[in-house]
């Protein structure tokens, strides 16, 4: 019997996705029943658009969609949160020493409650980068692709964004004084 | 290279996206100084702390469904909506007044065209996912499953359950394949949905057995007695042919 040929059905190049795609709009809208919207708008997005697809990574294209409609989401509802990064404020940031040690950061993994608060409170910017690569494992290249950033602005991003989540943990755990690990 | 390029690198360098030269120049550094080994270790332990702990939301049950309702196109009034009338629209209503009208076996629907029942099965086990409707009648009790076909089926598909051998029966779900009405029971292994169609073997369509790959998803076909068996389901081709060897046990 021939095999199938011509292009992925869409349901098969798009539904395996569809986890990475409400992680991420869960991650930006910050809440189940908005995150639910925006890959149901997202998904109709990518459906009008898929005959344009010429098929490749169906997870980036999939994601940098979900990524646009939750960024025209929060311009429209929470507009306060997309405060304009300062990209070139990124030397004052990496250049500093770190001042955590691999033991206090390995007590950050029982903190999983802490860390997650602490992820969501980055801004949108670098909240997502943190999640297409901590969690989804996505390459800079496959980040720059979703983000339409270039690579170099994903790789200053990352470094910025787990510096802040360094400090913040840190400030964290000494504001509730020692505890028994 | 200096403290402050190893620590702006160090991530890039634990992703794996460092260049070979900023590589190699980075790990001499670091093999002649603690403090940024150190700064490393602790790159590296934000990040699998990120990985282990930070929460990875999973789409809520239903929401495949509600995107393949929504974006589905509005389907033609009649009886059995789910199926994929539009494929073949003037057999199939041809079909649909044969089973109507009642006193019409399988024999006597209209011919259609064998061709593609490869794909046919596949659509199918694809849109039993899709909707989310994975079964009509949801039990492992073959004694619930099998008498839910009567009249909505000719005959009753043999059912059986395989619990105690990895394979559970999820339940069964009226379908519609080759042009007629057909048995789907859904088993399940390792989160895998399996579906196995059933229909009576049909004279002058000697299909031989086969085990083949149709968009990804597995598909193994026999003949046993009269009947005709299609499992398919993005299983692994051993473990289906598993299930296949437990279905075919007298």
């Amino acid at each position: 019997m021939s095999e199938g040929s011509g292009p992925v059905p869409f349901e098969q190049a798009v539904l395996p996705h569809l986890n990475a795609a409400y992680n991420l709009a869960r991650w930006l809208t910050r809440n189940p029943h908005d995150a639910e919207d925006v890959v149901q708008e997202a998904y109709l997005r990518a459906v009008r658009y898929y005959g344009g697809f010429s098929g490749g990574d169906g997870k980036a294209w999939l994601l940098s969609i979900v990524r646009h409609t939750c960024f025209t989401w929060l311009r429209k509802n929470r507009p306060a949160e997309l405060a304009p990064l300062d990209e070139e404020a990124a030397s004052a940031v990496d250049g500093e020493a770190d001042p955590a040690d691999p033991e206090t950061l390995a007590l950050a993994a029982r903190d999983r409650a802490l860390l997650n608060r602490l992820i969501q409170a980055l801004p949108p910017e670098f909240r997502e980068v943190i999640v297409l690569r901590e969690l989804e494992e996505l390459s800079y290249r496959e980040i720059s692709a979703v983000t339409a950033v270039p690579v170099g602005t994903v790789m200053s991003r990352l470094a910025r964004a787990r510096a802040r989540l360094r400090r913040a943990w840190l400030a964290a755990r000494a504001g509730e004084g020692h505890h028994a690990a | 290279m200096r403290h402050d390029e190893v620590r702006a690198l160090a991530g890039a360098y634990l992703d794996g996206e460092a260049d070979p030269l900023a590589r190699s120049e980075l790990e001499a550094h670091l093999a002649g100084c603690a403090d940024c080994r150190q700064a490393v270790d602790a790159a590296r332990g934000l990040s699998a702390a990120l990985r282990a702990e930070a929460e990875y939301f999973e789409a809520p049950d239903g929401l495949a469904a509600r995107l393949a309702a929504a974006a589905a196109p509005a389907p033609p009034r009649r009886a059995r909506p789910r199926q994929a009338w539009w494929r073949a629209p003037a057999l199939a209503a041809l079909a649909l007044v044969a089973m109507l009208s009642g006193g019409i076996g399988y024999w006597a629907a209209v011919a259609v065209p064998r061709d593609g029942i490869l794909g046919q099965v596949v659509d199918a086990h694809v849109r039993s996912l899709l909707a989310q409707h994975l079964t009509d009648v949801a039990s492992s009790d073959q004694h619930t499953v099998k008498p839910w076909f009567n009249g909505r089926i000719d005959g009753a598909p043999p059912v059986r359950d395989l619990t105690v051998e990895g394979f559970p029966l999820v339940g069964g779900r009226l379908d519609y394949l080759d042009g007629r009405p057909v048995a789907a029971l859904v088993y399940r292994h390792r989160q895998h949905p399996i579906n196995l169609f059933v229909w009576p073997h049909r004279d002058g369509s000697a299909e031989p057995a086969l085990a083949t790959e149709r968009r990804g998803y597995n598909i193994r076909h026999w003949q046993a007695g009269d009947l005709d068996y299609w499992l398919v389901s993005d299983l692994d081709m051993a473990e289906l042919a598993q299930l296949e060897a437990l279905l075919r046990r007298p």
